[in-house]
């Protein structure tokens, strides 16, 4: 007689070391293995995009700190490309040097905390990740230096920076970048050839270039599965045309390439930060921007490449001092639209690897 | 650079196909009838020369009269860009066609704006709340949300 058997629905979450925030899955097993997932959000959302209405377009800028928490800097760049596309404001060439630094620094802090965290959910309990914030922690001190802030900097404004550089910033900043290449070297060295990282990661959770593409997915998981597509070559905002850098890309899509992927950009973040420490001019920081702004009847969509794809925010203005709708894009949100297919036909142990992969923070996606 | 193609010049070529069914073009953006979306979206998808296969995003604005759902295209192999919308009248019982057969990146998009404005998208296999709870009652994102 054969054996009755019935799938079996394991609920993970919302609080679990491995989802990274409070966001839950329900997964429907057979057996060890997954045959559907459904993740199920919300349990952050503090409806930012209806607090903007209310807001002046400054003081949006806090909130936007409040999206993926680790990387305000690109949260505030994108948000106050956003409105000085609407309100066609010009800013400062020191500004925006200044603007690139912060988010390419911004960037290795949010990839550090992406491959720490994801080498957390592989097993290796908490020793990479110690390490990677060690280097993390003197981007903060360098954030720290500029803003006054460690987590939410609000330091961006629109027209520029809140304010300029002080006088420490620099020095501290050139001993970083002497530093940081060879951490990443000590990573590879590390982690690169490792077996068991390779045995857990190699081929599993495979995103087809087609799908990933269809699915919207944009950034580093993208990019992992053989698209050439970076924001900052294919659309350049700001000065980032002025840079010479690259945009790798792996061939496979498994979990080893997205993580792969991270490390390499980290890499390329820190050729465009020496370009940009070379080029940086003097000058002054902030255009004459009135306190309260009232763009023209209109709408404008600016998107940068965050650490995690393509972040966006869509604005419509009614020429009032407050956006009459603050879309934003969340990269997120949209690059967890292929997990479900990602994940089935894989065992518990790899959906935490694959969904790991994949780099969310859910302050961004509930918004 | 990513170049953004003139609405008006698209829309004339959907009208070559599919008579009547944009309502007004500018040079940003166009608008089409909300029961000719899928077959415009195919044609854009599908069309050489084209090409839109990265769907960026998808919103929607809420005008007091009608709803604006807002579409922004991406030809990753073309790198160029196109807006479309479409617009919704009834506020008691908003339908729209979903565009996830074509680009699965609508998936969770189109029930974040079913969640928060209460347009419901037909066709989607999943329409449900995604943030707010099952029983919650009104959309936050709309305008006179009390």
């Amino acid at each position: 007689m054969a054996l009755r058997t019935e799938p079996f629905v394991l609920n993970m979450g919302p609080v679990h070391p491995s989802t990274h925030g409070v966001f839950r899955m329900r997964a429907t097993l057979d057996g060890e293995v997954v045959i559907d997932i459904e993740p199920v959000f919300g349990y952050l959302h503090r409806g930012i995009e209806k607090l903007a209405e209310q807001r002046t377009y400054t003081g949006i800028i806090p909130l936007t700190d409040r999206l993926d928490y680790i990387s305000s800097m690109n949260n505030n760049f994108a948000y106050c490309l956003a409105v000085e596309k609407l309100a066609g404001i010009k800013v400062p060439e020191r500004a925006e040097y200044i603007r690139v630094i912060m988010a390419e620094l911004q960037r290795i802090a949010a990839l550090l905390i992406a491959v720490g965290a994801f080498l957390n959910d592989c097993g290796a309990y908490f020793t990479p990740f110690l390490y990677m914030f060690r280097e993390r922690e003197r981007i903060v001190d360098l954030f720290e230096m500029a803003s006054g802030q460690r987590l939410t900097y609000n330091y961006m404004r629109v027209g520029g920076v809140s304010q300029d550089l002080p006088e420490e910033f620099m020095p501290a900043l050139r001993k970083f970048m002497a530093m940081m290449p060879r951490f990443l070297d000590e990573y590879d060295q590390l982690l690169m050839q490792n077996e068991i990282l390779i045995a857990r990661t190699k081929g599993v959770g495979i995103l087809s270039k087609e799908q990933a593409i269809n699915s919207s997915a944009s950034g580093p998981v993208l990019r992992a599965s053989s698209v050439k597509w970076d924001i900052r070559k294919a659309d350049p905002y700001s000065v980032y045309d002025r840079f010479e850098f690259d945009v790798p890309t792996q061939a496979n899509g498994d979990c080893y390439d997205r993580y792969r992927q991270r490390v390499e950009e980290m890499r390329q973040s820190l050729r465009i930060i020496r370009q940009a420490m070379e080029q940086i001019p003097p000058g002054p920081v902030k255009a004459d921007v009135p306190h309260l702004i009232r763009p023209p009847i209109g709408e404008a969509y600016a998107r940068i490449e965050c650490p995690k794809g393509e972040l966006g925010f869509y604005l419509v203005s009614d020429n009032s001092i407050a956006p009459y709708r603050c879309h934003i894009r969340p990269p997120s949100l949209i690059n967890l639209t292929a997990l479900r297919d990602m994940v089935r036909g894989w065992k518990v142990a790899d959906l935490i690897i694959i969904f790991g992969s994949i780099d969310i923070t859910v302050g961004e996606i509930d918004r | 650079m990513t170049v953004s193609l003139s609405g008006k010049e698209v829309a004339r070529k959907i009208e070559e196909k599919f008579p009547g069914s944009v309502v007004e073009s500018s040079h940003d953006s166009l608008v089409v009838r909300s029961d000719s979306l899928p077959d415009v979206a195919r044609f854009l998808k599908d069309t050489e020369g084209l090409d839109f296969d990265f769907l960026n995003f998808i919103t929607a604005v809420d005008y007091y009269d009608h709803f604006e759902v807002v579409y922004l295209l991406n030809s990753l192999e073309h790198n160029h860009s196109l807006t479309i919308k479409t617009r919704c009248y009834d506020r008691e019982n908003p339908i729209m066609p979903s565009v996830v057969g074509l680009w699965q990146g609508a998936d969770f998009q189109e029930r974040e704006i079913y969640d928060l404005f209460g347009i419901k998208f037909e066709g989607h296999p999943n329409m449900k709340r995604i943030f707010l709870w099952e029983g919650f009652a009104g959309h936050p994102l709309r305008k006179d949300f009390k």
